[in-house]
């Protein structure tokens, strides 16, 4: 008993120091995980598609597929797996995390980047480093998919808007003939600069064990 | 040359506003007199009317006849009225007054300069024995504090009012109660070992001084805040607090005062005291949410009635903070909460004009019932009776200062612990700071029935205002500044922020989904649902109810960027565009390039045509009548969802150009094109020699001209299949200005022409 906690608490301590989380957050992920995953070492696509709160949120695909995308583990390696392991699953859980106190501004920096990176990847499906036009018409029809019936042409209507602002503000004198070719990752940091994202993009971890808990603390 | 002429005139104007200030004072105290002189001639006055209504019965002794008065003088039939009316145009025209007057703004807050203006004229009307007017309570919190309020609420940014909910009602409840207990506490001991003079002083007086002089007045807050910009969440916490704190200082003030009156304090009384804190905060909020609910309910069926859609907003708000003052419940958390509630559903039906005059009608009465505030607090300072007393008065201000510290530093280190993002230092040294006293600790003093200590309280509320607002308002901004304390962003929302925004609430509420824990997203997620499926079918009329946020906020940015087209047209001057990237420089290439067919089916245009044409026949089918009861002469508004058709339109043209610049196939489209040009032409025409193909037409809508602009069209696209390679791009290029040229000159031409004939037949 002794022996495989010592374990199981170093393999946490390299998971806390590999992620961030505090020893009690991975405990607690480690309980979800496995209540997601039946107990078994590997989560699939279907066993995150079944969570039932999941099914009114528009951009639910999306969602599940960063978990399983490769750009997310922060390996530099690209595609996507078909299934994943806890380990995993806390990296792409550490992306949600807030700022402390203690943080600096390069850290600051650097995790608005990383959570920035994040959403960049959800976007550019196809990994080419940009977002083309037709992804980002596909965010927008997305995230208006369950807000009743929407005509095609309003969906194009606002993700083109939206590009030209991307364009216009970071490319401000394009000759006619020009092609903006699609958001790189500069322009995209450009255009959310104003929603200071280290600040917006987290979630509240619990540190207490609450498996059973409904009523989660609210924020502030 | 120049610069001299500039030296003299801004040396002029301080003058001027000096000398206009002077001015303005000595009217003032001349109505002020005017009291003074009239009390005394009242009497001679009556027996005088009398004499004159009694002229033609005879019945008075004097012999002869009076002849009749050609021009008579009777300031009392008016004498109300035309005071009231007289102070507000002064003091709005002191107001007025500062912002001419260069540089002084950026030192002294305006709310100091008018009671510096308040004192002057009240110490001047005391010089020449006139009674000067009070601070009246019942003027205070019947007129004058609720269009304050009801600004403050129906404008207030409720994303990160509710993300720092916790926070803001820690600071309002807890805070509160622990500046009272303090200051009156220690208030107490001071008076106690002080002995003399303040000996006779009981706790419970001591703990109702300390609920009048604790709280946080949003009137203050609201009046120095406004001029440093600082970030969103210091500005949110300080004038929240100053918001939710009323209801805990209308529980405290009622209860010690009844206690003082009792004499004895039971538990029971204590308990009772804490259950009526609760029923005065929530009832407060219900009353204010019901009639908010009806005052959206109200604005569904106003689309007939446009003109007096505003008024339903000021009184049902102005009817829920009396409602709630009947009972004692918090008036202010009641304006708020109707205001919050009231405004998504009430913006989602109003026409935009309506929503300008909610605007501007709010901000103007707020804006004078502020300007009165400050004036008259100076004014009642030099008037009222006074007992001054150093001890008490330093202890006081003393007192607040460190209480207001203590108590911030304490329940930040509390909070901090449950909050995401913390609270700094420099944040917490705002938050103390800003905590702000003003008129509301002045009218509840003057509230107070225990004349024997009232007025050294009060002496002691005005000191404690004095200095918050003089002082720390007048040093709040270099501190600001020395701090380097965030600023309030500038920026306008973009769209990509709001797709952005919305998309992380939908990520941010599915991980949370994941990780297993409803936390604050999930029950946001769920009361936007709710929302959308029951309330705003009830309180939204017609398709708006079920609009998603996105498509809302798209339309409300296309009416902007349509109506600047429209009042830059109507300057007529183009605007500047700032960048050339248009649509074509966005859109896909590659295999749609070689598709010579447009995109858009015979069927929409004939749709888009009808459409136009309907518009137009609307706007000319209501500029025949007018009447009062309905805003008719509606030409811009309607002209404005034209120009959104146009707008379309030119996208869609713009593409289409891009597609028929290729020269295969090119036959074939001028008779589609032929179409689209008619119906864009189909209002006026414009002359313009100076259009970058050197295209005429005369300013007389008629077919001919359609006509000669096809031919003028088809000649351009046989123009570009000569030559092709350079001529290509620079008519792309072309197509899009002109087009936009286009819109805006037409737009010119729609607002100036009342009614062209523009029943055309399109064959």
């Amino acid at each position: 008993m002794g022996a495989s906690q010592t374990r199981t608490e170093h393999k946490y301590q390299d998971l806390a120091d590999k992620t961030g989380f505090s020893l009690e957050q991975i405990e607690n992920l480690h309980k979800r995980f496995q209540q997601l995953s039946d107990n078994e070492e590997t989560i699939s696509r279907e066993q995150l598609d079944s969570i039932p709160s999941l099914a009114n949120n528009p951009i639910r695909k999306q969602i599940i597929e960063a978990f399983f995308d490769k750009r997310n583990q922060h390996q530099n390696e690209v595609g996507s797996c078909e299934e994943i392991g806890f380990e995993q699953f806390l990296m792409v859980m550490s992306h949600f995390r807030p700022p402390s106190l203690k943080t600096t501004e390069e850290e600051k920096e650097a995790m608005r980047k990383e959570k920035l990176h994040f959403l960049f990847n959800m976007h550019d499906t196809d990994n080419d480093g940009t977002i083309t036009l037709v992804e980002y018409r596909k965010v927008v029809e997305e995230l208006l998919s369950k807000s009743g019936d929407i005509e095609q042409e309003t969906v194009k209507a606002i993700a083109d808007a939206a590009m030209l602002e991307v364009a216009s503000t970071n490319v401000p004198h394009m000759a006619p003939d020009e092609f903006y070719e699609g958001i790189t990752f500069e322009h995209f940091q450009q255009i959310l600069k104003g929603l200071e994202m280290e600040t917006r993009m987290h979630i509240r971890f619990l540190d207490v064990d609450t498996p059973t808990l409904r009523c989660g603390k609210s924020s502030s | 040359m120049a610069e001299l002429r500039l030296a003299r005139r801004s040396s002029s104007l301080p003058l001027t506003g000096l000398m206009g200030v002077v001015l303005l004072v000595f009217v003032f105290v001349a109505s002020a007199s005017r009291d003074v002189v009239s009390e005394n001639n009242k009497t001679w006055r009556d027996p005088a009317g009398e004499t004159r209504g009694d002229s033609h019965h005879q019945t008075n002794s004097t012999a002869h006849k009076k002849a009749f008065p050609v021009l008579s003088f009777n300031y009392e039939h008016v004498k109300k009225p035309f005071e009231i009316s007289l102070w507000i145009l002064l003091a709005l025209l002191m107001k007025l007054g500062f912002h001419i007057i260069p540089g002084v703004q950026n030192i002294v807050p305006e709310s100091c300069l008018l009671i510096g203006v308040g004192l002057l004229v009240g110490g001047i009307i005391k010089a020449i024995g006139g009674e000067a007017p009070v601070l009246d309570t019942k003027l205070f919190f019947l007129y004058l504090l609720p269009p304050i309020i009801l600004d403050a609420g129906y404008f207030l940014p409720i994303r990160p009012f509710t993300e720092n909910m916790g926070t803001i009602l820690v600071f309002a409840v807890v805070g509160t109660l622990w500046n009272t207990f303090f200051i009156g506490g220690m208030i107490f001991a001071v008076c106690r070992l002080e002995g003399g003079q303040l000996a006779g002083v009981d706790p419970l007086s001591c703990l109702l001084f300390g609920t009048i002089v604790s709280a946080v007045d949003p009137v203050a807050v609201l009046a120095v805040f406004e001029e440093i910009h600082i970030n969103e969440l210091l500005h949110i916490l300080v004038f929240g607090e100053s918001l939710l704190n009323d209801a805990v200082t209308v529980v405290l003030y009622h209860l010690f005062e009844e206690f003082t009156h009792e004499g004895t304090v039971t538990v029971v009384d204590a308990v009772l005291g804490v259950v009526c804190f609760f029923v005065v905060s929530l009832g407060g909020i219900l009353v204010g949410a019901i009639y908010g609910v009806l005052g959206a309910f109200t604005s569904r069926f106003t689309s007939h009635t446009r003109v007096i859609e505003p008024l339903f907003v000021f009184l049902y708000s102005y009817m829920a903070y009396l409602s709630a003052e009947v009972f004692h419940l918090s008036g202010i958390m009641s304006l708020i909460a109707c205001g919050v509630v009231m405004r998504p559903y009430v913006e989602a039906n109003v026409s935009h004009k309506s929503y300008t005059t909610i605007k501007y009608f709010l901000k103007m009465w707020s804006s004078v019932s502020e300007t009165l505030i400050f004036i008259f607090l100076g004014v009642s300072t030099v008037a009222g009776p006074h007992a001054w007393n150093w001890t008490f008065v330093i202890v006081t201000v003393v007192l607040c200062l460190v209480s207001r510290v203590l108590g911030v530093i304490g329940l930040t280190y509390i909070i901090n612990k449950f909050r995401i993002v913390k609270l700094t230092k420099k944040d917490q040294f705002i938050v103390a700071y800003g905590g702000l006293r003003g008129a509301i600790a002045f009218s509840l003093g003057f509230l107070l029935t225990n004349s024997k200590m009232k007025n050294m309280f009060l002496t002691a509320i005005i000191t404690v205002i004095f200095f918050t607002v003089i002082v720390q308002g007048m040093t709040i901004r270099p501190l600001v500044e020395l701090l380097a304390v965030k600023k309030k962003k500038e920026s306008k929302r973009s769209i990509n922020e709001e797709i952005h925004t919305q998309f992380l609430d939908h990520l941010l509420t599915g991980i949370e989904d994941i990780c297993g824990h409803y936390g604050h997203h999930h029950w946001k997620d769920k009361l936007n649902r709710f929302n959308k499926a029951y309330v705003k079918k009830w309180l939204i009329a017609g398709e708006r109810s079920t609009e998603p946020q996105l498509i809302s906020f798209y339309n409300k940015m296309e009416m902007k960027q349509a109506m600047m087209l429209v009042e830059s047209g109507s300057a007529a001057k183009l605007p500047t565009i700032v960048s050339s990237v248009s649509m074509q420089n966005i859109q896909p290439r590659g295999p749609a390039r070689h598709r010579a067919i447009p995109s858009i089916s015979k069927s929409r245009e004939q749709e888009i045509r009808k459409i136009l044409r309907a518009n137009l026949q609307k706007t000319r089918q209501r500029l025949r009548s007018y009447s009062r009861h309905d805003l008719m002469i509606d030409p811009f508004e309607d002209n404005v969802s034209e120009v959104r058709f146009r707008r379309q339109r030119v996208e869609m043209e713009r593409r289409m150009s891009h597609y028929l610049t290729v020269p295969a196939n090119r036959q074939e489209t001028p008779p589609v094109r032929k179409v689209c040009f008619e119906s864009e032409h189909k209002v006026y025409t414009y002359d313009d020699s100076k259009s970058p193909l050197g295209r005429t037409a005369e300013p007389d809508p008629s077919p001919p001209d359609a006509v000669s602009l096809l031919n003028e069209s088809s000649q351009r696209a046989n123009q570009s299949s000569e030559h092709r390679a350079k001529r290509n791009d620079e008519l792309r290029a072309k197509v899009p200005d002109e087009k936009e040229e286009q819109d805006q000159l037409k737009l010119s031409r729609c607002l100036s022409d009342p009614g062209p004939n523009k029943e055309e037949d399109l064959s």
